[in-house]
C-alpha cells in the first residue's frame, strides 16, 4: 500500500469518526442540541481529532525512524572493505529500482527476493523497466538491496495496519466519549492550541533542519579535509578526479568584494533618494517614485543574473574591453556583478532610509531652522545623525543581502576563484561555489561535495550575524524615539 | 535700532542681498538637492534599462521564422525512411530533395541542395509526427509550415547580420542569399510562435523547438505544494503567536527564529532542501514535490509576519464583543477575527508566492536545472513527482547554453515569468484595496 493510500485512508476514518461522532451526541439527546454542553460540531472534531493526532502521528514517526532502522540493520552485512556510505547509496538504488521494476511487471517477486538470482539478469530487467543502474551490481549489493526491499516491505505492512488500528480505535474513542455532558469544546479548543503551537514551532524545527544539516555534512567534510586548509589555504581548485585544494579565502575575498562594489553603487544612491523623497519630493512624487524603485526589489533575481551576463557585461566589454581602455578580458567580472547587485539593492537602502528618516522627530528639524540652517544643512546636521543608527542597520542589511545573493554572482562574475584588487577581473563568491560544486555529477561523499556543506555553514554565519548586528541597531534606533 | 551700529547689522542681516558665505549655502543647498534629484533618476533609469533590454530582447521568442512547403511523400519514401537508423534525418533528406526539385534554380545558378540542408534544420521530427499520425495522406501535397534552421531565425530577426556571421557548418554567408530570395517568394516568412508558450525544453542543438510549456507546469505544481502547506501553517503559526502566546522564552525563541529566517539567503535552503529531502527522506530528485517543499520554508516567515500584521489590524472591539457574547477565545478569533483579517493575509500570500515563484538558487541544488522539463507530466499526481524544471530554473538552463539562440529564450522566458508575477501583483493590490478595511 502506497503512503498516499495510507494517508487517504486514515483520513477517511478520521471524517467518518466525526460524522459518527457527531450524530451519536445529536442521538443522544434526541435531536435537541441546547441539551448538549458543546454543539454537536465540537463533539464530531473530538472524534476526529481523537483518531487522526496519534495516527497521523505514529504514521510520521515510523516514515522517519523505518529508514534510520533498516540502513542501520542492512548495513550490517556489507562486507569488511568496502565504502559502507557508497555501498549503501548503491544498494538503496538497487532496492528502489528492483520494487519499481517488480511493479511495473518487469520483474516476478519471486527473482525480485531471490538471493541466488542471476545477476545479468537483473541488470537487464531493471534496465527494461527503465530503471537507473550503474555498472555492474555485485552480489554483496545485491543481497544488501534485497535485505532492505524485504525490510521495506514487512516494515510498510506493519506500519499501514499500525496506523489503521490507531486511527480506528481513536475515532471508537472520541464517538464513545459523545454524550451529553461531556465537554467537548475545551478538549477540542486545547487541541487545536497545540496545532497552532506545533505550526508555530515549524520555525525552530527549520533552523534546527538548517544548522543540523550544515554541521552533519561539515563535520563529515572536515573528517575527510583538514580544517586548517580550509581556512587558511590561499588556493581554490577543486578537481573531482581527487587532490584537490579547498581554500575558502578566495571564495571569501570574491563575496566581500563584489558585495563592496554593490554597496559603493547602492548606498549613495540609496541613500540620496530616501534623502530627497523623504525631505524634498512632492507626495505626488515620492508616491510614483517610491513604489517603482520598490519594483527593482521584487524582480527574481534571475532576471538581474540574465541583465548582467547579456545586457551590463556586453557594454561593460565594450567601455573596458579591448575596443575601449583594454582592461577587461570578459564581460563576467566581479564589476558586472557588483554593479547589477547595487542595482538590486537599491530599494533596501532607500526603503528602510526613508522609514528611518521620517521618523526622527519633525521638532528636531524645526530647532534647526529656527537656528538659521538652511534645508540641507539640517538633513545633514541633524536628520542623518540621529537617523544613522537605522540607516547603518539599513546598510547592514543590504550587505547580508548582497553576501547571500546567489543568481547574479553565478551569472555574471566568471567562475575563476582569485584574490585580486582588479575588478575587471573574474571573481567568484561563496553561493556560486555552492551551486557548481552541487550541481556537479560529484559523488555525496567526496570532499568535492561536501566542501559546499562548509561554505553553506560559512555563509549562514555570516549573514546571521550581520543580520543579528543590524536588527539590534535598529532596534536601539527605534527605542530611542519610540 | 537706530544709532551707528543700525547700517552694519543690515547689511549682515538675512533680507538684505546676499554675501559670499550665504551664496555658498545656498550653492550647497541646490548641489545636495540635485543630487537627489540625480539618484532618484539613475535609480529610475536602471529600472527602464532593465525593463527596456527585457523587452527588446525577449519580444523575438515569440516568433518564428517558418518555411511553408507543399511536400508530398509517396508511400515507398515513407516505408524507406521509416527502415532507416536515424528516422528524421531520413525525412529531412527527402525534404530537401522535394525543395531542390520544386524550386529549379531559384536565386541563380541551380540551388544547392547543402545549402537548403543548413536552412531548413531540423524539420524531420514534425514531418514524421505527422506522417506516422495520418498515413491516409501519404502521395498527396501536404501543407507544412516548418520551423527553421535556429540560424536563420536569427537572421530574419536581425541576431544574425551578414556582417557578423562567420561561415560555419551551419550557416554559411551565400546561404543568406537564398533565404532572402525563399522570403521573396514568401516561402520563408515569420509567424507568432505558440511552440515558445506551449513546448518543452528542446536538446542544446536544436533550440527552435525549445518552450517554457513545460516549465511553466512544473512551477505551477510548486505553487500549489507551496500555497496548500504555507498558507495554512502560516496562518495557524500567526494565529497562535499574535493571540494565544504567552511572554515566555520558548515563544521569544519563536519569534527570534522567525526574524532570523527571513534573512537566511535562498540557496542556504536550498541545501536544507537537498541534504533533509533528498539525501534524508529520500524524496525524488528533480521533483516539483521538493522544490515546493523548499520553497514553502522560505516562504512561511513572510506570511506569518504579513499576517501577523493583518491580526493586529483588527481592532480589539471586535474580539470583546464577541467574547461579551459568550464566545470562547477560539471561537472569538476564528469566527470573527480571521475572517475580517482574511484580505490582509492573502494579499501576503500572494506578494510571497510571488517572491517563491522567482526564486531560482534552492532549485538548481535539488536538481531542477538542466534537461529536465522534457514535457508535461501525465497525471496530476505525477505532476509533483516526475522531475521537471520550473520557470526561474529553464530560463537559468537556456543561459548557460553556447547556442545565443537560447539567450533569445532565456530573455523571453524571463518574459513570461514577469507576466505571471505582474498578474499576482496586481491581483494583490486589488485585493488591498476592494477588501481590506480600514478601522
Amino acid at each position: 500500500m502506497s503512503a498516499a493510500w495510507l494517508l487517504a485512508i486514515t483520513l477517511a476514518i478520521c471524517a467518518l469518526g466525526g460524522f459518527a461522532g457527531r450524530r451519536r451526541a445529536l442521538a443522544s439527546v434526541g435531536g435537541d442540541a441546547r441539551a448538549l454542553h458543546s454543539l454537536p460540531v465540537y463533539h464530531g472534531a473530538n472524534a476526529a481529532v481523537r483518531s487522526a493526532a496519534p495516527a497521523l502521528g505514529l504514521l510520521a514517526l515510523w516514515a522517519l525512524i523505518q529508514p534510520l532502522w533498516i540502513s542501520s540493520v542492512a548495513s550490517s552485512a556489507i562486507p569488511k572493505g568496502m565504502d559502507a556510505g557508497l555501498a549503501m547509496a548503491e544498494a538503496h538504488r538497487i532496492a528502489e529500482g528492483i520494487a519499481n521494476a517488480v511493479a511495473l511487471g518487469a520483474m516476478t517477486p519471486q527473482t525480485a527476493a531471490d538471493g541466488a538470482a542471476d545477476l545479468a539478469g537483473i541488470t537487464a530487467a531493471l534496465k527494461e523497466a527503465k530503471q537507473l543502474v550503474t555498472g555492474e551490481i555485485s552480489r554483496p549489493i545485491l543481497h544488501v538491496a534485497q535485505r532492505i526491499g524485504a525490510l521495506e516491505a514487512t516494515g510498510g505492512a506493519l506500519m499501514a495496519a499500525a496506523v489503521l488500528a490507531v486511527a480506528v480505535g481513536g475515532a471508537a474513542w472520541g464517538v464513545a466519549e459523545s454524550r451529553p455532558d461531556f465537554r467537548a469544546r475545551p478538549v477540542v479548543e486545547r487541541r487545536v492550541r497545540v496545532l497552532l503551537l506545533g505550526a508555530a514551532s515549524l520555525a525552530i524545527v527549520t533552523t534546527a533542519g538548517i544548522v543540523l544539516s550544515l554541521a552533519f555534512n561539515t563535520v563529515e567534510f572536515f573528517r575527510i579535509y583538514p580544517a586548517r586548509e580550509f581556512f587558511l589555504s590561499l588556493t581554490w581548485s577543486p578537481s573531482f578526479g581527487g587532490g584537490s585544494e579547498l581554500g575558502v579565502l578566495p571564495l571569501l575575498w570574491g563575496t566581500v568584494y563584489i558585495s563592496l562594489i554593490a554597496l559603493a553603487v547602492a548606498v549613495p544612491i540609496g541613500l540620496y533618494t530616501a534623502i530627497y523623497l523623504a525631505e524634498y519630493a512632492s507626495p505626488r512624487l515620492r508616491s510614483v517614485a517610491k513604489p517603482l524603485l520598490e519594483v527593482l526589489a521584487g524582480i527574481p533575481t534571475i532576471v538581474y543574473g540574465l541583465f548582467a551576463l547579456l545586457t551590463v557585461g556586453p557594454i561593460l566589454l565594450g567601455a573596458f574591453g579591448k575596443d575601449g581602455l583594454g582592461w577587461m578580458d570578459s564581460g563576467t567580472a566581479a564589476v558586472t556583478a557588483g554593479l547589477v547587485m547595487g542595482v538590486m539593492v537599491i530599494p533596501f537602502v532607500s526603503s528602510l532610509s526613508d522609514d528611518v528618516i521620517t521618523a526622527v522627530p519633525q521638532s528636531l528639524r524645526d530647532g534647526s531652522y529656527a537656528l538659521g540652517a538652511t534645508k540641507s544643512e539640517t538633513v545633514k546636521r541633524v536628520v542623518l545623525p540621529a537617523a544613522l543608527p537605522g540607516i547603518v542597520g539599513a546598510i547592514l542589511l543590504a550587505a547580508s543581502r548582497a553576501i547571500g545573493e546567489t543568481m547574479i554572482v553565478v551569472l555574471g562574475a566568471g567562475a575563476a576563484a582569485r584574490m585580486s584588487l582588479n575588478p575587471f577581473e573574474a571573481m567568484t563568491t561563496v553561493t556560486a561555489k555552492i551551486v557548481s560544486q552541487l550541481t556537479g555529477d560529484a559523488d555525496f561523499a567526496s570532499p568535492e561535495a561536501l566542501v559546499a556543506f562548509a561554505l553553506g555553514m560559512t555563509l549562514f554565519v555570516m549573514t546571521l550575524g550581520l543580520n543579528v548586528v543590524a536588527l539590534r541597531v535598529v532596534r536601539r534606533f527605534q527605542e530611542r524615539y519610540e | 535700532m537706530t544709532g551707528p551700529g543700525a547700517s552694519q547689522a543690515a547689511e549682515r542681516s538675512l533680507f538684505s542681498g546676499v554675501d559670499a558665505r550665504m551664496r555658498r549655502r545656498r550653492a550647497a543647498e541646490r548641489r545636495f538637492r540635485a543630487f537627489g534629484i540625480a539618484a532618484v533618476c539613475v535609480g529610475l533609469a536602471f529600472l527602464a534599462i532593465l525593463a527596456a533590454s527585457i523587452v527588446r530582447s525577449g519580444i523575438p521568442a515569440f516568433s518564428r521564422a517558418v518555411m511553408e512547403v507543399e511536400f508530398s511523400l509517396n508511400r515507398q519514401g515513407y516505408e524507406a525512411a521509416e527502415k532507416e537508423l536515424f528516422k528524421t534525418k531520413a525525412y529531412e533528406r527527402l525534404l530537401v530533395e522535394f525543395l531542390a526539385r520544386e524550386l529549379g534554380d531559384l536565386g541563380g545558378g541551380g540551388i544547392d541542395a547543402a545549402a537548403l540542408k543548413r536552412i531548413v534544420g531540423k524539420p524531420g521530427a514534425a514531418i514524421r509526427e505527422h506522417y506516422r499520425a495520418n498515413e491516409d495522406t501519404l502521395g498527396a501535397p501536404v501543407a507544412f509550415r516548418l520551423a527553421v534552421s535556429s540560424r536563420v531565425d536569427g537572421y530574419l530577426k536581425g541576431r544574425v547580420s551578414r556582417e557578423t556571421l562567420q561561415d560555419s557548418r551551419f550557416l554559411k554567408l551565400s546561404d543568406l542569399d537564398l533565404v532572402d530570395a525563399l522570403r521573396e517568394r514568401g516561402i520563408v516568412g515569420s509567424e507568432f510562435s505558440w511552440t515558445f508558450l506551449t513546448g518543452a525544453d528542446s536538446a542544446v542543438d536544436n533550440p527552435t523547438a525549445a518552450g517554457v510549456g513545460a516549465s511553466v507546469a512544473g512551477s505551477l505544481f510548486m505553487m500549489i505544494v507551496v500555497l496548500g502547506l504555507s498558507l495554512p501553517v502560516g496562518v495557524a503559526a500567526a494565529i497562535f503567536l499574535e493571540e494565544f502566546a504567552q511572554q515566555n522564552r520558548f515563544v521569544d525563541l519563536i519569534e527570534v527564529n522567525i526574524s532570523n529566517l527571513a534573512a537566511v539567503p535562498s540557496i542556504v535552503f536550498g541545501i536544507l532542501g537537498l541534504a533533509v529531502f533528498i539525501q534524508f527522506m529520500h524524496l525524488p530528485q528533480s521533483a516539483p514535490l521538493v522544490g515546493g517543499l523548499v520553497l514553502t520554508l522560505m516562504t512561511l516567515p513572510t506570511i506569518i509576519i504579513s499576517t501577523r500584521a493583518s491580526l493586529r489590524a483588527v481592532p480589539p472591539s471586535i474580539r470583546w464583543a464577541a467574547l461579551g457574547l459568550g464566545a470562547s477565545h477560539m471561537q472569538a478569533v476564528f469566527h470573527h477575527v480571521l475572517p475580517l483579517a482574511m484580505p490582509g493575509i492573502l494579499t501576503g500570500t500572494i506578494i510571497g508566492l510571488a517572491r517563491a515563484l522567482g526564486e531560482t538558487a534552492p532549485l538548481l541544488l535539488i536538481g531542477m536545472v538542466g534537461l529536465v522539463a522534457r514535457g508535461y507530466p501525465e497525471t496530476f499526481l505525477g505532476g509533483f513527482t516526475e522531475p521537471n524544471s520550473a520557470m526561474p530554473a529553464q530560463i537559468y538552463s537556456w543561459s548557460t547554453r553556447a547556442d545565443p539562440a537560447f539567450y533569445e529564450k532565456a530573455w523571453g522566458g524571463i518574459i513570461v515569468l514577469l507576466a505571471f508575477l505582474m498578474c499576482m501583483n496586481a491581483a494583490a493590490v486589488i485585493l488591498r484595496h476592494r477588501f481590506e478595511r480600514r478601522w
